[in-house]
């Protein structure tokens, strides 16, 4: 298992290297340049001399190649640089500001989307074609018909105008800093209330579909029938024996959710007003900022390549075809 | 600010109807609104809300609004603009000018401190001058200030600057963001101003000081209690960062926000019940932008100026105002604000007539020859282009509609393509890869325009990218620049809105509304020419009816 790890860890460099060169290949493509600034109106604009000495500056002026293996050997000293945009700031400053934010959000999110999905994907799948399977069903189409905009827009309408019980966006109220320490903690809560209800609408109708499509699979297989057989109570046949292998391909769902764990939702943080990493990374492409999107990649693909890999060693954890080592391996 | 989001708002819009909730959800105490003047006092914290985040706390270096917003609140200049767009004095005492308007001297006034305590002298405002030419700070602002061909301190209150040629808007430039000398010397020789401590803890002149910026979240700023023209009314201002203007009105309605720019819908059809009109204030004055629909005249099609008149004949500015906009918006007969002391609309204009403008087509030699409805020229092409404009501005994409429509009317095909900001500017913008554009235009408060109208200003970076070229228009534009005399500068302006609306380089269509809201809670604010926020310092929340009392 270790030596499992050990290998495919190894492998993921060069693959970490070919997904960076890929993504600055396609963010250099896309036309308009960091110096050219986003102002609407068009109506100041850099002289062309200060607009040469900023890419110098930047070493924009250099061919593709060489700004490249720059950043490359920049990274690799975990050197993220600063940001192109006028505060000029660390990248990594700007993503540890934005980091916590968004990985609570959506951990919060995950847990309470498994916590939920699982049991309710199970029960369907037993009681296949019961009240309970119709009315999950019913309440899943309506959860993955549903825009998340949409739905956030009505919630804050109805709480935070109409009946006035949650605040409508932020992350802290403006007297935050009087507050008490319980005080805060409530505060914040009341502001994640409604991100994360909208945000686990859309998330728990797809996972326990997925888990209901998975237990189903498995509760017609055949060592379903022997355990049946041989008279275990159904309990244990369901919990101990279908669970544990309809439970495998959601751990697959699951490590592939990871990276969005850390990339946040654009369409959430927006309309919350949340200053999480979503907004951060849009930010950052509106102004050709180079070095923000490319740290950002960087983490990201980095975690999605971890996941992965911890999504393989779950497996093993679940699966003991897989545990059994690298004679028998499932690849 | 004033982004117009249409997805969300269409959004909001079909919630209204959906709901029908929408005309009775601002409760709580109300707020009386009194008559008579009320005693000011001093205390409460302000609440804005702002579409995107600052870029940076120094304003000179950056080009977006909410960051010179922000920066007007924590720096001043020299002089500033009053309520009907005049210059006056502001850290200066006074300005002169020598007879041949090269020489201009500014007395500085002598109780101005920096928020850290030391004294604001010319030497600052030498210091600021000289950031602005460095080739190494990369600001867009330079030009005004590369035309001084020298620069002087007298003595520490008296600083005087000589110009090669007259500048018309020596003055206005001076009213740029002051910067201090002590704290940012260093960083500017080297090149290092955004690395400066003054990019993340500013220290200005301003009647706010800075406390907190949370990026994403707020920006906090705190009254001067020393500030030289006396301590400002609100204790605190407090800019909410929330990126959808679905979400702005929202905040808006539960008052978490007093003060929020609205767009044409939400003010005409969302904010008329009585709730509403209790808690807020609504001001429209004209902003300070106009939308025009521009020709590429390197194109021989559009190089015609009868074809140009046509197409001004063929649409009806009326319709796309009230279509576009609701009406909240004022006919533009050219480049400049009207109401603005340069301003004429004494120029030629063009009322909707498709037979004027089928006449004016025929005339330049635009016929039907295939039958097929679309006029064709005399080898029978047949008159089609593309209308193109940038993404995320919902209101030029109706626009290119509208206007699209009325084309077709009078035997013209048009297609429309929207395009992402940055693409747009640089693939075709600056490539002059365009035959039609709907954009907009700012205007400043000095009629000047000679980049964006001046034939030498036709270069790939350069703002003329309709490459317009006209002799007169030159000559007018270098005399109206070249003058610091008020009368003469007037007749030079009028007589190049006569030229401009004769010869049509684009077609002038309006200059939209702002439609700011204010809590009504908010006293002392006096809606005029230049908005609602000239006076900001003396805006203030009478004792009984402030809202925030800590800090």
């Amino acid at each position: 298992m270790l030596l499992f790890a050990l290998r495919r860890l190894l492998l993921s460099i060069p693959l970490l290297i070919g997904i960076t060169f890929i993504s600055f290949l396609v963010i250099h493509l896309a036309p308009g340049e960091p110096v050219l600034g986003g102002d609407e109106e068009l109506s100041r604009q850099l002289p062309k001399e200060v607009v040469e000495k900023i890419r110098e500056l930047y070493g924009l002026d250099k061919p593709l190649h060489v700004q490249y293996w720059n950043w490359l050997t920049r990274i690799v000293r975990l050197d993220f640089g600063n940001s192109f945009q006028p505060d000029g700031r660390p990248v990594l400053t700007k993503i540890k500001e934005r980091l916590p934010v968004t990985l609570f959000l959506n951990v919060i999110e995950l847990l309470i989307i498994v916590a939920l999905a699982v049991p309710v994907g199970v029960l369907s799948a037993v009681r296949q074609y019961s009240l309970f399977d119709k009315i999950t069903t019913l309440f899943v189409f309506v959860g993955f018909a549903t825009p998340d905009f949409w739905l956030a827009l009505l919630l804050m309408i109805l709480f935070g105008v109409q009946l006035g019980w949650l605040p409508i966006s932020g992350l802290r109220s403006l007297n935050w800093e009087y507050l008490s320490f319980w005080q805060q903690q409530w505060d914040l809560v009341a502001h994640l209330f409604l991100p994360i209800t909208v945000a686990t609408f859309g998330g728990l109708a797809g996972f326990s579909r997925y888990m209901r499509q998975s237990m189903l699979e498995v509760v017609r297989q055949d060592y379903v029938q022997t355990a049946r057989a041989k008279g275990l109570s159904e309990q244990a046949v369901i919990g101990k024996h279908a669970l544990r292998n309809a439970l495998l391909p959601v751990v697959t769902i699951l490590g592939l959710s990871v990276p969005g764990l850390i990339g946040g939702s654009v369409i959430i943080e927006s309309i919350f007003a949340i200053p999480g990493m979503g907004q951060l990374m849009v930010q950052g492409v509106f102004a050709r900022d180079y070095p923000l999107i490319m740290g950002n990649l960087v983490i990201v693909a980095t975690l999605t390549l971890f996941a992965n890999l911890f999504a393989d060693i779950c497996y093993g954890l679940v699966d003991p075809r897989i545990r059994l080592g690298g004679r028998r391996r499932r690849r | 600010m004033t982004r117009t989001r249409g997805l969300a708002l269409l959004v909001l819009a079909a919630l209204c109807a959906l709901s029908a909730g929408c005309g009775r959800d601002v409760e709580g105490k109300p707020e009386e609104i009194a008559t008579g003047p009320q005693t000011p006092a001093y205390g409460d914290t302000f609440v804005e809300a702002s579409i995107g985040d600052i870029a940076g706390l120094i304003p000179n270096i950056t080009t977006d609004g909410a960051s010179h917003e922000v920066g007007n609140m924590l720096y001043d200049g020299l002089v500033r603009a009053d309520k009907d767009l005049n210059y006056v004095p502001q850290m200066a005492e006074s300005w002169k000018f020598s007879d041949d308007c090269l020489q201009l001297t500014f007395k500085l006034r002598r109780d101005v401190r920096w928020q850290d305590g030391r004294p604001f002298t010319a030497d600052d405002v030498m210091f600021t001058y000289q950031t602005m030419v460095n080739p190494k700070t990369p600001t867009a602002y330079k030009e005004d200030f590369l035309a001084v061909k020298q620069a002087e301190v007298l003595d520490p209150y008296t600083f005087r600057v000589t110009y090669g040629q007259p500048l018309a808007k020596a003055v206005q430039s001076w009213g740029t963001w002051m910067l201090p000398k002590h704290l940012l010397e260093n960083y500017v020789a080297d090149g290092k101003l955004r690395d400066s401590p003054q990019n993340s803890r500013p220290v200005g002149t301003g009647s706010y000081k800075f406390q907190e910026w949370r990026s994403g979240e707020k920006v906090v700023l705190v009254s001067n209690p020393d500030y030289y023209a006396g301590r400002p009314y609100l204790s605190r201002v407090v800019y909410r960062i929330i990126p959808s203007q679905g979400t702005i009105f929202l905040e808006l309605k539960a008052r978490g926000v007093d003060l929020a720019s609205l767009t044409a819908i939400q003010y005409a059809r969302q904010t008329e019940y009585p709730a509403f009109r209790k808690a807020f204030r609504k001001y429209r004055y004209p902003s300070s932008a106009y939308t025009y629909f521009g020709f590429n005249l390197k194109d021989p099609r559009f190089a015609d100026r009868r074809v140009r008149q046509a197409f001004a004949h063929a649409i009806n500015k009326q319709e796309l105002m009230d279509g576009v906009v609701m009406g909240y918006a004022r006919e533009a007969t050219g480049p400049l604000r009207p109401g603005t002391w340069a301003y004429t609309n004494k120029v030629a204009r063009y009322e909707y007539s498709p037979e004027k403008a089928k006449a004016l087509l025929a005339e330049a030699g635009w016929k039907d020859r295939d039958g097929d409805g679309i006029l064709d020229d005399k080898d029978g092409k047949p008159f089609t282009f593309t209308i193109r404009t940038n993404q995320g501005n919902e209101e030029r994409k109706k626009l290119a509609e509208i206007i699209q429509q009325r084309l077709k009317e009078i035997g013209v095909n048009a297609e429309i393509q929207v395009i992402e900001w940055a693409s747009f500017i640089k693939e075709f913008i600056k490539k002059k890869r365009f035959e039609t554009i709907v954009l907009g235009w700012g205007v400043g408060t000095d009629p000047d325009q000679y980049g964006v109208w001046h034939s030498s200003q036709t270069g790939a970076d350069q703002l003329n990218h309709i490459s317009y070229q006209n002799p007169a228009i030159d000559q007018l534009l270098e005399q109206g620049r070249a003058s610091c005399r008020r009368d003469d500068r007037i007749k030079y302006y009028h007589r190049f809105q006569e030229v401009l609306a004769e010869d049509l380089p684009v077609l002038f269509l309006y200059f939209r509304d702002a439609l700011p809201v204010v809590s009504s809670r908010v006293r002392g604010i006096e809606p005029a020419p230049a908005g609602i926020f000239y006076n900001f310092q003396e805006w203030f929340v009478p004792k009984e009816l402030q809202r925030y009392t800590s800090g």
